[in-house]
């Protein structure tokens, strides 16, 4: 994958596009579920972000391909094995202290990501960057406090809020040894982030030995992914070009 | 933010329309609309989102479309801008008094993007838009729309809705 410098490429704001696009869809699947109305409402805004800023990455992927593809062809005419996401996002939502675990390493991510675009030298995405860091930095300050909130409450939401910091952890490494701006550098900043929390939360940081999936970003996806697409795509396929 | 090139009347057509969510104040008082430009009967209209995916913009794009062709321009084209990124701090003085006269706290100075614990940040300090009361605590940091959080006065007991310093 190429460097960030000039222009940013298809490949590049695709991956970007996949990761807001699959973490929405999940997000939004919690619409009506969660414990509480707030929580509820939370959710669902914070999916209307990333959808927000899946619109404005796809729609830019669209025009860098030049092949004729907007936003919907790009999200509902593409199968498993086209979409660029991390594994991390398409990972199905669990308990409510693993849809948090997942939003909290998540949005770490997104926020590093998007702030060293902001700097960046393709102004199209350094535009769409500047409105996505702050609203991700919103969404990872909402994860924080719910990781802190269970992780040193009581000893049955500590016990979950451990088990899905360790259950979603190996998925983060992909964000750094696969970023598609060659972000390895990310990782620090990231851990920076992440590990004040889980130490306020009383949680224990899981080790780097273990393993450590990945190939998302090639199209090598969990089968958690067809699920979701097959959700998301079907009335579009069904009816294309539908509106309402 | 909103810089008035050319086309002033065109401008204060485009100004006056009302925000859909938020129905006490205009996408000027906003700071949504950035500027009208125009070109003989052609009116060019720059917004701005206030969020990424706010459902609000769809609406806003076609008001502002229709009270331009309303006011004469023939040739009417409404272009959104990302850059640079919309803030509350864009919100007009006289926006923040009529979003406080309808009961909605208006923001404080936008906060600087930063991944610090939350207890390591200053609180907001929300006045009651009722009572004017500062004993106030944040309910749920999301709200019924994209850019509120909900918040109680603990003065008169009432919850209110506060626009998200953003």
């Amino acid at each position: 994958m190429s460097t960030g410098n000039g222009a940013a490429s298809f490949a590049q704001v695709l991956a970007l596009g996949d990761d807001a696009l699959i973490a929405a869809q999940r997000l939004a699947q919690w619409t009506s579920r969660a414990h509480e109305m707030e929580e509820d409402v939370a959710l669902a805004n914070i999916a209307l972000d990333q959808l927000g800023a899946a619109r404005l990455l796809l729609s830019y992927a669209g025009e860098l391909e030049d092949a004729g593809r907007d936003e919907d062809a790009l999200a509902f005419l593409r199968d498993d094995r086209q979409f660029r996401n991390v594994l991390l996002m398409e990972l199905p939502n669990g308990d409510f202290a693993v849809t948090i675990a997942k939003l909290l390493f998540m949005s770490a991510y997104q926020v590093g990501r998007y702030q060293q675009l902001v700097g960046g030298q393709d102004e199209r995405l350094a535009a769409i960057a500047a409105k996505a860091v702050k609203e991700c930095a919103y969404h990872f300050d909402h994860a924080a406090l719910w990781t802190i909130r269970l992780g040193d409450g009581t000893d049955e939401s500590h016990r979950r809020m451990q088990h899905a910091v360790d259950e979603i952890w190996p998925y983060t490494y992909e964000l750094f040894t696969d970023d598609p701006f060659d972000g390895n550098d990310l990782r620090n900043g990231w851990l920076a982030a992440v590990e004040p929390v889980l130490d306020k939360a009383t949680l224990t940081r899981p080790d780097d030995g273990g393993w450590q999936p990945r190939g998302g970003r090639d199209g090598r996806h969990t089968e958690h992914l067809s699920y979701l697409l097959a959700e998301m795509q079907v009335l579009h396929r069904a009816h294309p070009g539908a509106q309402w | 933010m909103v810089s008035v090139t050319t086309g002033t009347d065109a401008y204060q057509v485009a100004a006056q329309v009302v925000d859909p969510e938020l129905r006490v104040v205009t996408i000027a008082d906003l700071g949504i609309l950035r500027a009208v430009d125009t070109d003989g009967d052609r009116a060019v209209a720059t917004i701005t989102p206030t969020y990424s995916g706010c459902p609000a913009m769809d609406v806003i794009r076609a008001e502002v479309a229709a009270a331009l062709r309303t006011a004469g321009w023939a040739e009417v084209e409404v272009v959104t801008q990302l850059h640079p990124a919309w803030s509350t701090d864009w919100i007009t003085d006289t926006g923040r008094r009529k979003l406080a006269a309808a009961g909605i706290a208006p923001p404080g100075p936008a906060r600087t993007v930063s991944l610090g614990l939350p207890a390591s940040r200053p609180p907001d300090q929300v006045a009651c838009p009722r009572c004017g009361s500062t004993a106030t605590d944040e309910l749920s940091r999301f709200g019924s729309t994209p850019c509120k959080a909900l918040w109680r006065c603990d003065g008169c007991g009432d919850p209110f809705e506060h626009v998200k310093s953003f």
